[in-house]
């Protein structure tokens, strides 16, 4: 078994409130590791809303999701937090007093003195079509990601979507397919022009085919497809012969494996004591998007809030002996030196 | 105050508003009402119409409030930018007057509009 990776506190979610937790942990003298889901910071303002202008950030008239991020990872710079990226944590399991031991999908574990769920909407998953009867083919012939490209190695592929991940896939797929045919609603795309031209000239040479349509019947038997059924615009069906298909129609929010941890639910959503911001579970707080109390309000600032006063009681579990005085960044010489400005 | 003070305050409180009509997948029917100006998004979630979810709260990144526009109302709801079109990319069963609902915003003109979700929002 590997050594766990010891830390103060495992934030699960790298969005606008789990980084601002960061901050607000550090000036605690409490050291933090984040995993999420994506493969880069900001959660939400990430992956939603990157070029969206933010207006009702206290004191900043106007930031991007990108701009907002940005500004936090500096802002977190001097408590040094280590990032576990495109990694879910799948299991939370309370192995001490309390003490938490804590599994991702990738078989990382980590051990810490208090767990922070700020997993916002939850887990970023791939979405699903709404084709009847997908389920019993998904992780056999139908895939939200490829993994490893040989699995596809002399397959009949159908890839549907028109952005870069059904791009990029086709192209890098293409050459060790048996057949590869690129499906997407219109003959307009939004991925980046030149893999779009790479793929328009693989098609004029004949190396592979393009439909524009929507899937809508899938054939085969125990998971494995057979065939799939496009609906053109004009109506027409065509039946394509298959053996896999990579569906790529973006992400979406699911709650995912938190609601297996034990932790009291509320329509997916976890109830906190807005004194600490702590669950039913001591030791475990929610903060930001994935909480409720009366009077929630869904704000990146309220989150910010919901962090200060969650690492006043996440000090208690990391520090118990220590005793926690109250300080302004502004005048404490303590705090500043923490922040590498004393 | 008079009595054509109150008139006009009244007709234009009225005029405000546009009547919006959601039709569900199964064929339920919601009459609702929405500001001129807000969104059939910002309506649907206003009057708990089912079958919208708005994930990203009407950022345009989500395609998860999908309408079909009656076909009566397409031509004066009009076409998709390109961003929103690009966006539909991610929205399933897609037709040619489907539209974000977010991308929709209620004018004088839409008042009576009717519009159709579908049965999934893709999530």
């Amino acid at each position: 078994m590997t050594e766990p990776i010891k830390t103060d506190v495992l934030i699960i979610g790298a969005g606008p409130v789990g980084l601002f937790a960061v901050f607000e942990l550090g000036l605690l003298d409490i050291k933090a590791h984040l995993v999420d889901i994506l493969d880069k910071v900001g959660g939400q303002c990430a992956e939603l809303y990157p070029e969206k202008p933010i207006y009702d950030i206290p004191g900043i008239p106007l930031v991007t999701g990108h701009g907002l991020t940005e500004a936090l990872m500096e802002q977190i710079k001097p408590f040094g937090p280590t990032f576990h990226l495109g990694e879910m944590v799948s299991k939370v399991e309370n192995v001490g007093d309390p003490l938490f031991r804590v599994t991702t999908d990738q078989g990382k574990v980590f051990e810490a003195k208090a767990v922070v769920i700020a997993a916002g909407g939850g887990s970023f998953q791939p979405k699903r079509p709404p084709i009847n009867g997908i389920e019993p083919y998904e992780n056999k012939s139908v895939h939200y990601a490829v993994r490893k490209m040989d699995a596809f190695r002399d397959k009949r592929l159908l890839i549907v979507g028109g952005g870069d991940s059904a791009l990029d896939w086709t192209l890098n797929l293409q050459p060790i397919a048996k057949r590869l045919t690129l499906v997407h609603r219109r003959d307009d795309f939004r991925g980046a022009p030149d893999s779009v031209n790479k793929m328009r000239a693989l098609v004029a040479s004949g190396g592979m085919d393009l439909k524009i349509g929507q899937v809508t019947l899938l054939e085969g038997d125990n998971g494995q497809l057979t065939a799939a059924s496009v609906k053109g615009n004009d109506g027409s069906i065509t039946r394509i012969e298959c053996d896999a298909l990579l569906p790529f129609f973006g992400l979406t929010m699911k709650l995912g494996p938190v609601a297996e941890w034990g932790l009291k639910m509320d329509d997916e959503l976890i109830p906190v004591d807005t004194s600490t911001f702590e669950t039913n579970i001591p030791g475990i707080f929610a903060i930001g998007d994935i909480n409720t109390y009366p009077g929630k309000l869904k704000l990146i600032l309220s989150g910010f809030h919901e962090a200060a006063l969650m690492s006043q009681k996440a000090h208690h579990y990391v520090h118990p002996d220590k005793r926690l005085v109250f300080q302004y960044t502004t005048s404490s010489t303590s705090l500043q030196k923490k922040l590498g400005v004393a | 105050m008079s009595d054509v003070q109150e008139l006009s305050r009244a007709s234009q409180s009225k005029t405000k508003m546009a009547k919006v009509t959601f039709v569900e997948h199964d064929g339920t029917r919601h009459e609702v009402e929405g500001e001129l100006g807000s969104t059939v998004m910002e309506t649907a979630l206003r009057n708990a119409i089912g079958g919208i979810v708005a994930e990203c709260g009407g950022a345009c990144t989500c395609a998860t409030c999908l309408v079909h526009v009656d076909d009566a109302w397409a031509a004066k709801v009009g076409k998709p930018s390109a961003e929103e079109e690009d966006m539909l990319d991610f929205a399933f069963e897609v037709k040619p007057t489907s539209r974000l609902s977010c991308q929709v915003k209620l004018t004088q003109e839409l008042d009576g509009l009717v519009v159709h979700t579908p049965s999934y929002q893709g999530r």
